[in-house]
């Protein structure tokens, strides 16, 4: 019998026990394995196998209660069934949380891989020969002080007492490199990169050491610059994290909590440039591990978003579709009170900008290559952003390291003011997105 | 289960079932073998972390109870060295086959082999169990915590007065949590500990919104020892604070961006040492080569205005421990003295790499984290100055009465956010102001603090770094700094 299975027959027999009727479970199994090197030899090996279930217990005045626990034996999946049975008396008596409509409904076919794990010795072998080549690659390069190379299993669940039951399962590897420099005289400086895949053998390590290499060679000169406003381009993985901070836009759960910068009838309305097109899509090709379902059972799906500007739909559990007279749409995560977020951001162009923009021939823009501190310098319920950056004040291609700076503005202005989205995307860990031109920023150097 | 000899051939058969509910000397046997196990196996040094958790959150919204959360959560984990490397394996499994599959998988990973037939396996003998749960009566704890139906009435008790004393509400929240854990170390130096944790936070968050107006304030308080914690909590007195920033906040002008001198305020005003100078000064640092303290101890590296102190202990304070998680008691840390670096604040196997003494700092989120170097309560000493000499010393100036979160970076940049700021002109406070972040070199900041005033306040963080996301707490008095890059509009 799978694991799955056995939690399954184990919450069916507890529950009988414990006089329940209604219940569902979502629960994960990860095992994974880790390695950070230093200076040629490995420095940490992390290995894990865990487990871990949220339960949902609906009592006879239809009120729900929750529990996580990671004991998922019998007895510790009984103790969870019981805690949130007891939780369940002090749950909300309005907009109570209910099974998906779409439990059960049919989930579409991804294409994810599922690779063996490598032996731990030659992932060590593959990080200490990436630390070695990023040493080599500039005498400046002192250290890689911040490495990881990581291979994981997951599989996934969620079930309940009206009879859905789906699994899933798929591997990852991921690596990241950050180095630091040191030169006489100068100030240190660093810059790192990111890859994942399925597997270490399919992991573009080599691209990494080549982008993270490159870009710290790019901050060796650098220099302040003249506080001011200026035309900024925002690097794929810059306007996402942007884009991610500012999520409640898109969130129905948020809007109905009078925590976002939208409303239920926003629906419609332009808020960005008609140059902007934005959607939620788990089932990219390009989303390595992508989720068939979410934590409720339902499956994932393309959501559009901004279509030319216009805001054109949200993400929704199935509480908030319910509440909000839309269709769930597979972003919701179990819970007491069901959460909601995105699960893969595709962001491309819409309608024709003027003219086509190019760091060959443009003067005195700022890229922004990475956004630091995200977690303080962004107040996401006042749409306002203060942030500093790693970054490059480019002149008709030729690029000079931004020394310590910071770029600030209120996002619903930033939508507006996109002046030119790049036609050529890239991947990064939270979505496929373009370079995007804003005008007008306020960038403070010095 | 005593067993005076144990030959590898009995191992496969050896069970331990614990029928305690808490851990207790009963753990004695099963750790020391399984210790000695990785001993004669090859290791050099072996340590296993076991957890449980018993947490619960709840969310009050409005006038609704909208989420109670419980969590519970059980595992542990083994940290093996050979030399100066490591290994560590995490497992939900804490019985005796678990840890033992879990220290077999860690072996294997060294390039460990098992002992072979017929080998002699010697058990670690460990010390008495200290135990800080049971001698300083924390066995009681969970049971007298805040029930259910209490948690939900002073949180909506609370949202209530919100809504009394705020203007222009979009939203309004009170939430709170308990996390009340229990931990036992078992290391192959003879390390047998056990302690319980509790700690709790409550606190607000209002959102008011005027027009294209928008403020939102956060505020919360935070306890590691006080069952009744929750019950003592001042909600209206943490109303009106929280009421009055943001009414002050919702028609604030941005701030202009620009070098000034600032004025930061006690309480929570200490993240800026936090970030700027207290993770600097953890033996993780100095290992990655992040830090450029790492080769200053006993020189000047701070304005001599400034002392600061690590403890481990601290009477009610949110990063308070009787015993790091290495099981080492809590060591009070002077960091600086009058701008002298005094010490590094150490866990195990950073004293062991960089050769600066354990200071009982060895801290983790959890069981799936081996501990690292981490902060505890972290404060700036309190000064000579009253708080007005401070405001006298600042013609055009920002003072940032309470800060946002922060962040430092490998190369000893930091940043944190302002979530209430005023400006200063001439030696007063003239308008609010919003949307600064403050940016700087640790090295050159630190010369800049040059004032400290007498009014020194303690306030709780969390604080999230290699080892996760832990406890801890800031504070200072009011500080002036000469010089700092303010980003704004």
């Amino acid at each position: 019998m799978s694991k799955i299975q056995a939690i399954a027959n184990n919450a069916k027999s507890s529950a009988e026990k414990l006089g329940i009727k209604k219940y569902d479970i979502y629960g994960s199994t990860v095992d994974q394995t880790s390695v950070q090197v230093d200076e040629g030899e490995p420095k940490q090996v992390k290995a894990s196998n865990l487990s871990g279930v949220t339960v949902r217990v609906w009592n006879e005045h239809h009120t729900v209660g929750v529990t996580s626990t990671t004991d998922v034996d019998p007895k510790g999946l009984e103790l969870a069934l019981k805690t949130a049975q007891e939780a369940s008396f002090f749950g909300v008596k309005e907009n109570i949380p209910d099974f998906s409509p779409e439990a059960t409904a049919a989930l579409a076919s991804t294409s994810s891989e599922k690779l063996p794990p490598l032996p731990v010795s030659e992932i060590i072998d593959k990080l200490i020969g990436a630390e070695k080549e990023l040493l080599a690659a500039h005498p400046a390069i002192a250290g890689v002080p911040y490495n990881n190379l990581a291979q994981r299993d997951i599989e996934r669940f969620y079930l309940n007492s009206d009879g859905a039951l789906r699994t899933e399962s798929h591997s990852l590897a991921s690596i990241y490199l950050y180095t630091k420099t040191e030169e006489a005289e100068k100030k240190p400086r660093s810059a790192g990169a990111y890859r994942v895949s399925y597997g270490v053998n399919t992991l573009d390590i080599s691209g990494c050491i080549t982008e993270t290499a490159q870009k710290t060679i790019s901050h060796l000169n650098y220099e302040k610059i003249p506080s001011g406003k200026y035309t900024v381009v925002f690097s794929p993985e810059a306007f996402l994290s942007l884009l991610g901070a500012f999520s409640n836009l898109f969130n129905a759960q948020n809007i109905l909590d009078h925590q976002s910068l939208s409303q239920a009838e926003d629906i419609g309305k332009q808020i960005a440039s008609p140059l902007l097109c934005v959607c939620d899509d788990a089932l990219h090709p390009a989303n390595i591990g992508a989720e068939t379902f979410d934590g409720e059972g339902t499956p994932t799906r393309k959501v559009s978003l901004i279509e030319n500007g216009v805001l054109v739909g949200f993400l929704h559990s199935a509480g908030t579709a319910k509440r909000m007279n839309a269709q769930p749409t597979g972003n919701a995560s179990i819970g007491a009170k069901v959460s909601v977020g995105a699960n893969f951001y595709h962001v491309y162009g819409g309608a024709a900008a003027e003219q086509e923009l190019n760091l060959q021939t443009a003067e005195n823009v700022i890229l922004i290559d990475d956004l630091q501190a995200l977690h303080a310098g962004v107040k996401s319920l006042q749409g306002s952003f203060s942030l500093p950056f790693d970054g490059w004040i480019v002149n008709k291609g030729e690029k000079v390291s931004v020394e310590s700076a910071t770029v600030a503005g209120d996002f619903l202005e930033v939508l507006k003011s996109i002046i030119y989205v790049e036609k050529e995307a890239e991947l990064t860990p939270g979505g496929v997105c373009p370079r995007i031109w804003i005008e007008g920023l306020s960038i403070t150097g010095e | 289960m005593l067993i005076d000899t144990l030959i590898s051939n009995q191992l496969p058969n050896l069970e331990y079932t614990s029928t305690s509910e808490r851990f207790d000397e009963s753990w004695e046997a099963p750790l020391s073998i399984l210790l000695g196990l990785g001993r004669a196996a090859g290791a050099d040094f072996l340590e296993f972390f076991l957890e449980r958790v018993n947490y619960i959150s709840c969310l009050a919204e409005e006038d609704t109870i909208t989420s109670i959360t419980p969590r519970l959560s059980t595992g542990a984990g083994v940290r093996v060295f050979v030399g100066k490397a490591d290994c560590y394996v995490s497992t939900n499994d804490v019985t005796f086959v678990g840890l033992k599959a879990a220290l077999e998988k860690a072996l294997s990973i060294m390039g460990l082999q098992l002992p072979a037939p017929n080998a002699f396996i010697p058990e670690i003998n460990l010390e008495l169990l200290r135990d800080y749960g049971t001698k300083r009566g924390k066995d009681s704890w969970l049971p007298l915590c805040t029930s259910i139906r209490e948690m939900g009435e002073i949180l909506l008790d609370g949202t209530g007065k919100l809504q009394k004393t705020a203007t222009h509400v979009q939203s309004r929240r009170a939430s709170y949590f308990r996390d009340w854990q229990e931990v036992l170390v078992a290391a192959s130096d003879g390390t047998f500990a056990r302690d319980i944790r509790l700690t709790q936070s409550v606190g607000f968050n209002l959102l008011c919104a005027d027009g294209s107006h928008r403020a939102s304030i956060g505020e919360r308080a935070g306890n590691t020892s006080d069952p009744n914690f929750l019950k003592t909590w001042d909600y209206t007195e943490a109303a009106e604070h929280i009421s009055d920033s943001a009414g002050k906040m919702l028609y604030a002008d941005y701030v202009e961006s620009g070098t000034y001198p600032i004025i930061m305020a006690n309480h929570f005003g200490g993240v800026i040492f936090h970030e700027a100078c207290g993770h600097l000064l953890e033996t993780t640092q100095i290992e990655r080569k992040t830090t450029p303290f790492a080769d200053k101890k006993g020189e000047k590296i701070a304005h001599e205005s400034l002392t600061a102190w690590d403890e481990g202990r601290t009477e009610n304070a949110f990063g308070t421990i009787d015993m790091d998680d290495e099981g080492m008691p809590a060591q009070r840390t002077l960091l600086i003295e009058k701008g002298i670096l005094k010490n590094f604040l150490a866990d195990r196997t950073g004293s062991w790499r960089t050769g600066h003494p354990r200071t009982g700092s060895g801290r983790r989120q959890g069981f799936t984290f081996a501990a690292a170097s981490r902060m505890r309560n972290t404060y700036i000493a309190p000064g000579e100055h009253s708080v007005d000499d401070l405001f006298a010393s600042v013609d055009k100036g920002i003072y940032c009465k309470k800060m946002g979160g922060g962040s430092v970076g490998a190369t000893g940049q930091f940043n944190f956010g302002v979530d209430e700021a005023y400006l200063i002109e001439n030696g007063k406070i003239t308008k609010p102001l919003k949307g600064a972040i403050l940016i700087g070199e640790a090295k050159e900041i630190m010369n800049k603090i040059s004032m400290c005033s007498q009014d020194l306040s303690l306030a709780p963080g969390f604080c999230g770094s290699v080892s996760g996301s832990i406890y801890t707490t800031v504070g200072q008095p009011h500080i002036k700094v000469d010089s700092i890059t303010v980003g704004g509009r």
